[in-house]
């Protein structure tokens, strides 16, 4: 029999190593098994040189390894030889296959088919799990590889790069990258387009391959690996080549499997789920504990901080302090109540419905993110169209949703236990009413992307939001008197869909009287005249289509399609229009709504008459402006090419009043009808770029942009998220001479971001400046708005929110 | 704003009748005079602000507008403060160079208003960036292409490759004075060269033949997209230095203005 450890850690990331060193220091019996032959492989694959920083600051570090923001080589060697010191015994090349047994004596397989036995598993994975393997025969050989770490190793190869996504297309770039490593360079791909990896990606492959640095295969698969050789399956037949290398970049397979074999259960199917854990990490089955980014904890100090504390809850402790007490701590100074952190944990878990199903590990990580507030009776928690995109819940009081601007008496209830601001969570856009604390009130503020976070970990608060969202926003929408009692029919006939881009919800001429409510995305609208399609107008969320039906029972007169991916509530007709008779103020609010857009379709028609042209113009450059990602934006930066004199005045000012650097690419992006879409944030209703932010530095601002701060650590998680590539990882170039030293004493670079030329002159900074995600903030905090737009000298660059600007103006654009 | 200004001076310069007559040495043309001065400066304070970016609500385009009308207006307050007494004198050399740069700025409204389309039309969506990428990865395709040739051969690769001018100096850009560009210059001695050449030879000279063709396209290209930016800021050669000629000047005038008084 093998000896018997104390703890099993399994991968030696951040969260890993910390606890083997602390199990080190304490003299506890340990083993760390790691997959491959080099500690924390995770950041043994950051970019060479990438800055590690050490977020959040005011988080004190609790471990026995060191760790300072600081170089990906520093940070790495300080690890290895911390662990050395501390006498980590640590066991490289063991891949953990599979864990059984129980509390007290569990077995985990290795891959290479030894076992290591130990009474507690601690399991410090990560989340970037394995790499697909190529299934061929032959995929065992020692030349078939899963990463490239230094495309600069190989000379006079013959490489294949089997994947043709990013990782596969950028590995391959970088092998060719220099022609006199002389190496002979493919790249395959199973199938025959490149719909998945990025524009720029692709169109340098098709550079390289023009230039005959890569020979590109499509449709091509590997079918048998020998020494020196491999065989491919064309689309013209087998081929057998010469073959030094493979790499194999063809995605990877999270770890969830694996973990879940072991028995430790997911909070639920999506996948953004994480193990469900008790406040001391230990999952479903006793013994085995789950800490770091598989746990939910992206950070690296959180990583190590949880690492030295599962330690100590294995051997005992009960009651020791996390480390982010004192940050807790500060966060609920001078709320009424004198109440300490847990009984505050336990007073918010208790009396706010979505929070119910928490742990208290969850609710500490939550709180965190959040803030607690209080307000005294008549205080104002928001006001109407003031942006905020966070979630609100009442752990103690009430508040009241003011309905009616001219009568601030008059309003909607809403009481403890329950959320509000819902709406500004799924769409992102602005308050739609103010909201007054009726009592003293004390409120939890969850901003939005904890509040998705709570969402997919937790079903149930996931299904409260939905439900609490439908009712409010079929009110808010209709207003006109209606109260949560009107809608006690319409509410569960209400169905919640999603639509795929370009999918109509509605089609002219068909019979049909639901009624749609766009939740999240948006939708145009457009109408056939004389067999063309025309463009009758953009649809954004928090509107609603579809009740001409309803209301004359007459067919669709228009196609209603997603501009994007959207939400949509659908309200069958017949509940509705019981409720129509019911409430005469709704009818004749509706009939208003209807006849406004009665007006704009008669309008297009007599205008099609007179100028078909300018119509199809309309519509066409409507249609061009919906592809380059209008249906996503809130405000959008576009140019008048009839004014534009190419002075890039606009970029020298962003650049001016951004510590020098542009966020705005005046050139690049598509053009249409003279109307150019240039490079820069459209501040996306769901921006994309949030959704994999570790310290979660991305954020919509008051303004309603969404902006990036200083937390953020340079993963570039959100440049690869954002579809439409306006964010740039770059430093912050020195500063410049002032204005007036340039003017007269030709000081400095001048106006504008500084060339390279220049910028080599300058002396080196004591410490590197870390590389970080830059992007438009929409010139918040600026009196007089954004810079670009002012600097324009001709007024040819603007910045539009689509619903503004794509609706009669684009057509008087048109004729004029 | 500016025409009011212009018609209120007009009419007072000739309801009120100033003796001995009308000139700048009159309290109205002394008024005309501090008003035009003021003027000018503002006018050229627009270089600075152009440059500068201010958290004020004034935009620029805002403030080129009124550029454009109060220069303008400059013409009829500066004329009737001459009183139309000329002379070759510091005084209307101050004068002239006014009409000079109000004449250039309207030249270059023009220039605003018809040019944009042109660059645009031409460029379509391709950046200069791309247009400098493009020729330079037609310079790597040459440049492998002629990798199996003898020297005199590769001298007229070479030629394109080391020779060739983009951009030239303003004249040359505006004018479009390529004459003697080194690639076109490639291309006929590369017909010469391909006249004797036969087997694997041949079939090099014609991919290399084809590749400075493709590479004489993407410099028309990218020189007519040259050529319209020079269009574009070329009359502020004319402006600017004239702006600061004046200044001085004007100056010189109001000096001796107040030394010979
Ligand atoms: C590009 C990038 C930049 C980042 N920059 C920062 C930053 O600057 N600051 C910051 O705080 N955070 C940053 N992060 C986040 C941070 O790196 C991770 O959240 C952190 O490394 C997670 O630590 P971990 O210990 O949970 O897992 P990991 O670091 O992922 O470690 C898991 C380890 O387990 C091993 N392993 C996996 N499966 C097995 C198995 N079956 N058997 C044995 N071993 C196994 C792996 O080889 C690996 O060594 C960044 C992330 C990325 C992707
Ligand atoms: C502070 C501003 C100014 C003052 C105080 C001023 C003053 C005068 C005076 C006193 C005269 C009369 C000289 C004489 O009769 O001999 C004069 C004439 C004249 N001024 Fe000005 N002036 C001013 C600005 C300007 C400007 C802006 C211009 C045009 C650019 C200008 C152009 C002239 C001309 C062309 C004459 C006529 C010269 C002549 O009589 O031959 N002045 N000015
Ligand atoms: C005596 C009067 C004038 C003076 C001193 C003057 C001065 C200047 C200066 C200093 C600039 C800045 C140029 C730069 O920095 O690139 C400028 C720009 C300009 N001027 Fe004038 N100007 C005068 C009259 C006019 C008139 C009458 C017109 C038009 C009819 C005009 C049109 C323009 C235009 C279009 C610009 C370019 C603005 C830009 O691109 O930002 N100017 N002028
Ligand atoms: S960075 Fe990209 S995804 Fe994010 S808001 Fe801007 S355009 Fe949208
Ligand atoms: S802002 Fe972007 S680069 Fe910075 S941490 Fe967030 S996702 Fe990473
Ligand atoms: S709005 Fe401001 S930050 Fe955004 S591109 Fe314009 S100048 Fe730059």
């Amino acid at each position: 029999m093998s000896e018997l450890f104390r703890i099993a850690i399994v991968g030696s990331g951040p969260s890993g190593l910390s606890a083997a060193a602390h199990a080190a220091a304490r003299g506890i019996s340990h083993v760390l098994l790691e997959k491959t032959d080099h500690l924390s492989d995770t950041i043994f694959r950051y970019q060479r040189g990438k800055h590690v920083m050490a977020t959040p600051a005011q988080l004190v570090l609790r471990a026995d390894c060191e760790f300072q923001a600081g170089k990906r080589e520093t940070v790495l060697a300080q690890w290895n030889a911390d662990a050395k010191a501390a006498g980590v015994n640590v066991r490289y090349n063991a891949e953990a296959k599979a864990i059984s047994g129980a509390k007290g004596d569990f077995s985990v397989q290795l891959t290479s088919g030894e076992v290591v036995r130990a009474e507690t598993i601690i399991l410090a994975i990560g989340t970037q799990g394995n790499p697909n393997l190529m299934r061929c025969e032959g995929a065992e050989l020692p030349h078939v590889q899963y990463s490239l770490d230094d495309p600069a190793a190989f000379v006079d190869e013959h490489i294949f790069v089997v994947g043709a996504g990013d990782a596969g297309i950028e590995n391959a770039l970088g092998l060719a990258a220099d022609a006199a490593q002389g190496n002979t360079i493919y790249l395959l791909n199973r199938s025959a387009d490149f719909s998945r990896p990025k524009e720029a990606n692709v169109k340098n492959l098709f550079q390289a391959r023009d230039n005959g640095r890569i020979n590109v295969m499509t449709d091509t698969s590997p079918s048998k690996v020998e020494p020196g050789w491999i065989t491919l399956e064309t689309p013209q037949g087998s081929n057998r080549l010469r073959c030094d290398r493979i790499i194999a970049r063809m995605g990877s397979a999270p770890p969830r499997k694996f973990v879940e074999a072991a028995g430790i259960a997911f909070t639920s199917e999506s996948a953004e789920a994480f193990p469900r854990l008790s406040p001391t990490f230990e999952g479903a089955t006793p013994g085995i504990y789950v800490i770091g980014a598989l746990a939910g904890y992206p950070l690296i100090k959180h990583c190590m901080n949880q690492g030295y504390d599962v330690v100590e809850y294995i051997s005992g402790a009960t009651d020791l302090k996390p480390a982010d007490e004192p940050i807790l701590e500060a966060k609920l100074q001078g709320l009424p109540g004198r109440l300490s952190v847990s009984e505050w944990l336990e007073f918010l878990r208790s009396r706010v419905e979505i929070l119910y199903g928490l742990s208290p590990l969850q609710m500490r990580e939550f709180l965190l993110d959040s803030e607690v507030r209080a307000f005294r009776k008549g205080e104002v928690i928001f006001e109407k169209n003031a942006t905020g995109s966070s979630l609100f819940g009442i752990a103690q009081g009430g508040v009241g949703v003011r309905i009616d601007p001219k009568d601030p008496s008059k309003m909607v209830p809403i009481g403890q236990g329950s959320i509000f601001g819902e709406v500004g969570l799924i769409s992102g856009r602005r308050r739609g009413a103010t909201i007054v604390a009726t009592e003293d009130t004390v409120v939890v503020e969850i901003p939005r992307t904890a509040a998705l976070k709570l969402m997919a970990s937790v079903p149930e608060a996931r299904e409260k939001v939905n439900r609490i969202t439908t009712e409010r926003q079929i009110l808010q929408i209709f207003r006109a008197g209606l109260s949560p009692a009107d809608l006690k029919e319409v509410i569960p006939a209400v169905e919640v869909m999603e639509v795929k881009p370009g999918k109509a919800i509605i089609k002219e001429g068909e019979a049909g009287d639901d009624i749609f409510i766009i939740r999240s995305g948006s939708m145009i609208v457009e109408k056939t005249v004389g067999g063309k399609e025309v463009f009758l107008s953009y649809v954004p969320a928090g509107s609603y289509v579809g009740e001409m039906a309803v209301i004359d029972g007459s067919l669709r007169t228009a196609t209603v399609k997603a501009t994007i991916r959207s939400t949509v509530l659908r309200l069958p007709g017949a509940p509705f229009r019981k409720l129509l008779d019911a409430k005469p103020e709704l009818r004749a609010r509706m009939l208003a709504d209807m006849t406004s857009r009665r007006d704009i379709n008669a309008f297009i028609e007599t205008r099609k008459d007179e100028f078909g042209d300018v119509v199809d113009m309309y519509s066409s450059v409507a249609g061009f402006l919906v592809d380059q990602g209008i249906g996503d934006a809130t405000d959008v930066l576009l140019i008048d090419e009839t004014l534009c004199i190419g002075c890039d005045n606009c970029e020298k000012a962003c650049a001016d009043s951004h510590d020098g650097l542009s966020r705005l690419n005046r050139e690049a992006g598509k053009t249409y009808a003279k109307l150019h879409v240039p490079t820069s944030c459209r501040h996306c209703e769901n921006p994309y770029c949030m959704t994999d932010c570790p310290p979660n530095a991305i954020q919509r601002g008051p303004d309603g942009e969404v902006f990036i701060s200083d937390a953020c650590i340079g993963c570039g998680n959100c440049q690869r998220n954002c579809p439409y590539d306006v964010i740039r990882m770059d430093k912050v170039p020195p500063p410049k001479p002032k204005l007036w030293e340039w003017m007269l004493f030709g000081k400095g670079p001048g106006p504008g971001e500084p060339d390279k030329a220049w910028l080599k002159t300058q002396p080196k900074p004591a410490v590197e400046a870390p590389k970080v995600a830059i992007k438009c903030d929409m010139c918040t905090g600026r009196a007089g708005g954004p810079a670009c737009v002012r600097a324009c000298p001709t007024g040819a660059a603007i910045r539009v929110s689509p619903e503004e600007f794509l609706t009669v103006t684009l057509l008087e654009r048109g004729s004029g | 704003m500016a025409t009011l200004l212009c018609v209120t001076l007009t009419a007072a310069y000739f309801l009120i009748d100033v003796r001995p007559r009308h000139s700048g040495g009159t309290w109205m043309g002394y008024s005309l005079g501090a008003l035009g001065a003021a003027l000018i400066v503002w006018l050229a304070l627009l270089g600075v602000r152009k440059r500068a970016v201010t958290a004020g609500h004034y935009s620029l385009k805002a403030w080129v507008s009124a550029h454009v009308y109060l220069g303008l207006s400059l013409t009829v307050i500066a004329t009737l403060h001459t009183g139309f007494q000329f002379g070759m004198n510091v005084h209307t050399l101050a004068y002239v160079l006014m009409m000079l740069v109000i004449v250039s700025g309207l030249f270059g409204v023009w220039a605003y208003a018809s040019l944009p389309n042109l660059l645009s039309a031409n460029r379509g969506e391709t950046t200069r960036r791309q247009m400098l990428d493009a020729l330079a990865t037609l310079d790597g395709q040459l440049h492998e292409a002629a990798q199996p040739l003898d020297r005199d051969m590769a001298a007229i690769v070479r030629l394109s490759l080391e020779k060739t001018d983009i951009a030239g100096g303003y004249w040359q850009r505006v004018f479009g004075l390529y004459g003697g560009c080194a690639n076109d210059r490639a291309i006929e001695r590369l017909a010469r060269a391909r006249q004797g050449a036969r087997g694997p030879e041949a079939e090099t000279l014609a991919q290399i033949d084809a590749l400075l063709r493709k590479k004489a396209e993407a410099l028309a290209f990218a020189r007519r997209q040259v050529r319209i930016t020079a269009l574009l800021e070329g009359w502020t050669f004319v402006h600017v230095p004239m702006t600061f000629a004046l200044l001085a000047a004007l100056t010189a005038h109001i000096v001796s203005v107040f030394f010979y008084w």
